[in-house]
């Protein structure tokens, strides 16, 4: 059981049956008021977004998932193909239930898939992955006006900003809890 | 490169939260308030309903310096200000910190309206000796200190911006729901705005308003839809003070929150406090306005979670 003091961004909660992810989250206390949390939530099987304010001392019941060890295959179409190691059952999980994970999903990379009782709904990456720079633009020594990060489109399509000293075809780790640049992987 | 770059990268805003604190001091101490250091660890907090304090022993840390400020100005301490920390159990947030900065400052013979004026003269002294300009720009919402500050009631706030009265949202116990959902993302958009006159019942050390005592004389500054302080004309009448904790009190009680002691030496010297009027300042806020910075996380050196 949570109580409102435990929400916070990537808890997931069952409303009305359903499974909630909450995707936003913020603590509010208007001058002498009481403590509000107020959350958006999106239910992990239809996506809908649900705006809840909630007090202190409400409750809610977790949502019971089960999280399975899974080897990402392939992409196909809109879908992405899963494989369990121990009995080599696939799943194919659509772009749109992965949101941001599909971003850090190379071949091969392990994943925990989320299923709600037999439903795929999603997929838990690593916290943190490894993906290659396709794209950037070249950092000029000795450039004192630009700012300290630029763009670059990383192998699996996800644009973000790195530090000037990256360079096309190196490889870094990404903080997938919060999809920013963590560091070069050196060699 | 240090090995923490997270707290390596706040030394610009660190050194900003500086300078901030610097011309605050320098305001006060310009206009003869005394600066004054009263303890962090008391024996009885102010009972307020829903601010908790971290409990120490059998003492407390202060949630604000109130008490012992009242205490001065009762003694004779006309003008007084202070810059310290205050700790409040439970509250985390984008703009919540359990453990933050607070400036509060007293004047007596002064109310609630004559420190409206105060408190929007010593911000906009502040901001520009600390070199922020006359305007700012906050989660692209475009500041302008210079021009008069927005005025406005709680009750015309709730007519103009949600669907139920001051009234009727008190008796639907909605109050806090409407203002942080309806109303506060309007406050302070394009210059700060003060909200003023308060259902009595949320101001607990505050002088009710004598031609309508529906409403104690109390007010909020807003900026960019933050809310940056709190002010009183003070209640000065002991008896009503010990009610009014009564209350406060038992609805703690009622909720299952721990009792506090009863702050006796304040209720008695409460009889010698002069007509004043006080405020409290979060002066991260003020300096995380300033720097348009996403979280309060990102003006103090460490956040709890990265202790």
């Amino acid at each position: 059981m949570y109580s409102a003091a435990d929400l916070r961004k990537g808890l997931k909660i069952t409303l009305d049956g359903d499974p909630y992810l909450v995707i936003a989250f913020d603590f509010s206390k208007p001058g002498k008021g009481q403590a509000l949390y107020r959350t958006k939530m999106r239910n992990m099987i239809n996506g809908t977004i649900l705006d809840r304010t909630y007090r202190s001392g409400e409750t809610f019941e977790p949502a019971r998932l089960e999280e399975r060890a899974m080897q990402y295959l392939y992409k196909e179409g809109d879908n992405f193909c899963f494989m369990d190691n121990q009995n080599y059952e696939q799943i194919a999980i659509s772009e749109d239930l992965l949101g941001d994970s599909k971003y850090y999903l190379i071949d091969n990379l392990m994943v925990e898939v989320l299923l709600f009782g037999d439903k795929p709904i999603g997929v838990n990456t690593p916290n943190f992955v490894n993906l290659r720079v396709l794209q950037t633009d070249p950092w000029i020594k000795g450039d004192t006006t630009g700012s300290d990060s630029k763009p670059a489109t990383l192998e699996t399509g996800y644009v973000l900003r790195v530090p000037p000293f990256i360079e096309e075809g190196e490889l870094i780790t990404i903080d997938t809890r919060t999809g920013e640049y963590s560091t070069r992987v050196k060699g | 490169m240090a090995i923490n770059r997270i707290l390596s990268d706040r030394r610009a805003a660190l050194t900003r939260r500086a300078a901030t604190i610097r011309e605050i001091r320098r305001y006060f101490q310009d206009r003869d308030y005394l600066e004054v250091e009263t303890p962090l660890l008391i024996p009885a907090p102010a009972p307020e309903s829903h601010i908790d304090a971290f409990q120490v022993g059998s003492w407390f840390l202060h949630t604000s310096p109130e008490l012992c400020m009242k205490r001065l100005l009762a003694a004779g301490y006309d003008r007084i200000f202070q810059i310290c920390s205050c700790w409040r159990q439970g509250e985390r947030g984008k703009r919540h910190l359990p453990e933050f900065t607070m400036l509060e400052w007293y004047r007596s013979g002064c109310d609630y309206l004559g420190l409206m004026e105060e408190c929007e003269a010593m911000i906009r002294q502040v901001v520009e000796a600390a070199d922020y300009g006359t305007n700012f720009t906050f989660h692209n919402q475009h500041i302008d200190l210079s021009v008069p500050w927005e005025r406005i009631s709680v009750r015309e706030a709730f007519l103009r911006y949600s669907s139920v009265t001051m009234e009727e949202a008190c008796k639907r116990d909605q109050f806090d729901e409407v203002m942080v959902e309806d109303i506060e993302p309007h406050l302070g958009l394009s210059r700060p705005t003060f909200i003023y006159d308060y259902p009595a019942e949320r101001g607990a050390l505050a002088r009710l308003r004598q031609d309508d005592p529906s409403v104690a004389e109390r007010f909020e500054l807003y900026m960019g839809g933050v809310e940056l302080a709190n002010a009183f004309t003070e209640l000065t009448d002991p008896e009503e003070q010990r009610t009014r904790f009564a209350n406060e009190e038992k609805y703690r009680r009622s909720i299952g929150k721990p009792p506090y002691p009863i702050p006796e030496k304040f209720l008695n010297e409460l009889t010698d406090m002069p007509p004043s009027a006080g405020i409290a300042l979060g002066v991260d806020r003020l300096v995380m306005l300033l720097l348009d910075a996403a979280a309060i996380d990102e003006v103090v050196a460490f956040t709890p979670e990265e202790l």
